[in-house]
């Protein structure tokens, strides 16, 4: 046996075990005598760069077709469900927009309207709190379909396509941070309304985008689609039809894919998404080609989403009337980030104490929410994202769930992937487009 | 249908004493301890009105409205033993719960799922909550059920006490597995006929179930500029 620098060897009672770090396979193959060992079990992850983070598969082996997959996630497990019952109904929206972490505003999103339910405050919210919503929504949507088309891309070999999806994607996070200060994470969303308005400069940019990106969708097709390398990868790799994907929970571009249109912005719709023209796009391959095909289209219709709300912004109130839930003060966006305007704190500071009182008890202690629960599902980019919100009546969530689709769909991966070929793994997984974060949140 | 006239469920509500005469409020006394001494509700106003609470588990009277009374009654039709199973019936902002004896909850899920005037295909959702202090039977597990033919939800509703075993409903819905997984993980619910009911989130060797009530949240306190900021679960909460 020799000792290479890459792969390590040890004997164990389980038999031999090797540390393979690089390009070493050969080290590895050769020394397991294919007569007497026809199985490997290969431990992929949790550190590999091609599962999305800390994702491990266990995988069986029989040469390079994989026998059996098991999934193992909970390594990025940071107990947001639990740390929300120690903090205030607004400040939850700081915990739940770092659980998927490509989908901050679907977090935001998901979480207001379930407290808003919960406060019976759905229909008050203005009319251009829900504009800007859809808006920043689907833009969410666009720069998370992005990754996965660069991710993807990556993983199944053209690495250019990660530079470009990157690239655009840049694009709206600075849109998101010329709005909220942040370009990830924003804590945009609020129970009741958002943290603060688009400033102009912000929508001057989204209308750049809205010319910028189609050329740019153009480019990405031209390059993937008529691809021999990338059409062999994805057509006909790790299927999942209709029966499996709703047996499995499956739902999002994954399910759409394999020729059912359940969206719920169509079929359960949420924030006046009714009011919007737009379509369901959907393939009937139900792999990976068509996966990739009904996120390109989602994106070219997220786009078409994004102009119609821009085109119905009109000035107006973006927190609901209610003093005793929305935020006391008009926030404004400093050069040393987000903070109470000048204004606010001089009229709180100098001139009314009511307002000061007020302000003090709403940010302290925060509004109390009726107790009861309710359920709110969203379309996220990776499929039904369901908050199960509890409250006892006090000030603090009682309980928080969160239904992530990045979590149900990863159970998937056995039925795409057995029977397969090892490359065909990364195809699979990656064509469910799952978000660490967000699975074990 | 039996009526349960007690709190099986629902949040604890801690009753302040003397509320309604003219003296302070004596709120009994609570494991929760906050700073500057605070316990108990945290109601510094001294007249126990601010914790206003109100059951929430009340039986819904007919007719509930909308599309409720249909399920309801095709429910009742396609399941011979539905009035042994049904608890209760909540109809609340909007959405109806079922509140199913635990050990009919599979077969409830069967009858959702295949009667076609039922049709609850997808199963988007199962989770745990910990009703510590409600009665005995403290962990409920609700099961969000979609059905994509009618465009409807319901939410089902069991309550065990900890220890006591549910039927699984993996068998009905396969999507339920991991969502079961972690309800054992943070709850402790055990789920019987499950293929395979171990820990998800949390590594294998842990103790305890994270994510119920009595279950510390645990942290360090923090200083910051001289000042020291105790854990958040220890730091002063009005609720």
């Amino acid at each position: 046996m020799t000792q290479s620098g890459y792969a390590t060897e040890r004997e164990t009672t389980e038999g031999r075990v090797f540390t393979v770090t690089g390009g070493d396979w050969d080290t590895v193959t050769s020394s397991v005598d294919p007569l007497s060992n026809e199985k490997i079990v290969v431990n992929m992850g949790p550190q590999h760069p091609s599962t999305h983070g800390v994702l491990r598969l266990v995988l069986e082996l029989e040469g390079e077709t994989v026998t059996e997959v098991r999934p193992v996630i909970g390594y990025l497990h940071t107990g947001i469900e639990k740390n929300l019952e120690y903090r205030n109904w607004t400040q939850g929206v700081t915990f739940v927009t770092r659980m998927d972490y490509l989908s901050n505003m679907f977090n935001e999103a998901g979480y207001c309207l379930a407290v808003e339910k919960l406060l019976g405050i759905t229909d008050q919210i203005t009319e251009r709190t829900n504009t800007i919503r859809v808006m920043f929504m689907e833009l969410q949507r666009i720069a998370s379909h992005l990754v996965w088309l660069a991710t993807t891309g990556m993983e199944l070999g053209a690495i250019s396509m990660m530079l470009y999806g990157f690239r655009e994607r840049e694009y709206i996070l600075d849109i998101f941070e010329e709005t909220s200060g942040l370009r990830m994470n924003n804590g945009y969303i609020r129970p009741g309304g958002l943290s603060q308005d688009v400033p102009e400069s912000a929508i001057k940019k989204i209308r750049e985008f809205l010319t910028y990106m189609p050329k740019k969708l153009k480019e990405y097709e031209a390059m993937l689609s008529g691809q021999v390398i990338w059409q062999e990868r994805t057509q006909g790799v790790a299927v999942l039809d209709v029966t499996g994907c709703l047996s499995l929970g499956i739902t999002g571009p994954v399910l759409r894919a394999s020729g059912l249109a359940w969206d719920l912005r169509k079929t359960m719709p949420y924030c006046g998404y009714e009011t919007y023209e737009f379509d369901v796009p959907t393939a009937q391959t139900a792999d990976v080609w068509g996966r990739y095909l009904v996120r390109v289209a989602e994106i070219r219709e997220s786009l078409k989403i994004v102009e119609q709300a821009l085109d119905r912004l009109r000035p107006g109130p973006i927190y609901v009337e209610d003093k005793k839930i929305a935020w006391p003060s008009q926030l404004a966006l400093g050069v040393d980030g987000l903070g109470n305007s000048l204004e606010h704190v001089a009229k709180i500071m100098g001139q009314s104490m009511e307002s000061l009182i007020h302000h003090f008890k709403l940010v302290t202690e925060g509004f109390r929410v009726p107790p009861g629960q309710v359920y709110v599902g969203i379309e996220h980019p990776r499929g039904e994202l369901g908050v199960h919100a509890v409250s006892d009546g006090g000030t603090h969530p009682y309980r928080v769930h969160y239904r992530d689709p990045s979590f149900v769909n990863l159970q998937a991966i056995p039925a795409m992937a057995e029977g397969a070929l090892l490359a065909d793994v990364i195809a699979g997984g990656a064509s469910l487009d799952p978000v660490m974060g967000g699975c074990d949140r | 249908m039996t009526t349960h006239s007690e709190s099986d469920g629902g949040v604890p509500a801690a009753q302040p004493v003397g509320a309604n005469v003219d003296a302070p409020a004596q709120i009994p006394p609570s494991p929760l301890k906050g700073m500057f001494g605070v316990k108990g509700t945290g109601d510094v106003s001294g007249f126990g009105g601010l914790a206003r609470k109100r059951p929430t588990t009340a039986d819904s009277q007919r007719p509930f409205g909308g599309y409720f009374d249909e399920v309801y009654d095709a429910l009742e039709e396609a399941y011979p033993g539905f009035s042994d199973a049904i608890e209760k019936v909540v109809v609340d902002r909007g959405e109806l719960t079922l509140h199913i004896v635990p050990e009919k909850i599979a077969e409830v899920c069967r009858i959702m799922r295949d009667d076609e005037s039922l049709r609850f295909e997808l199963c988007s959702s199962v989770d745990g909550v910990d009703y510590l202090g409600s009665d005995n039977r403290r962990l409920h597990v609700t099961y969000q059920l979609t059905s994509m033919t009618y465009r409807r939800r319901v939410r089902l509703e069991i309550a065990v006490a900890a220890g006591t075993p549910v039927p699984s409903v993996t068998g009905i819905y396969p999507t339920a597995d991991w969502q079961e997984r972690e309800a054992y993980d943070m709850f402790g619910v055990v789920f019987e006929g499950h293929p395979n009911l171990t820990r998800i989130l949390m590594p294998d060797d842990w103790d305890g179930h994270p994510q119920r009530k009595d279950y510390p949240l645990g942290g360090v306190p923090v200083e910051y500029k001289g000042a020291e900021i105790p854990p958040p679960d220890q730091r002063r909460v009005y609720q």
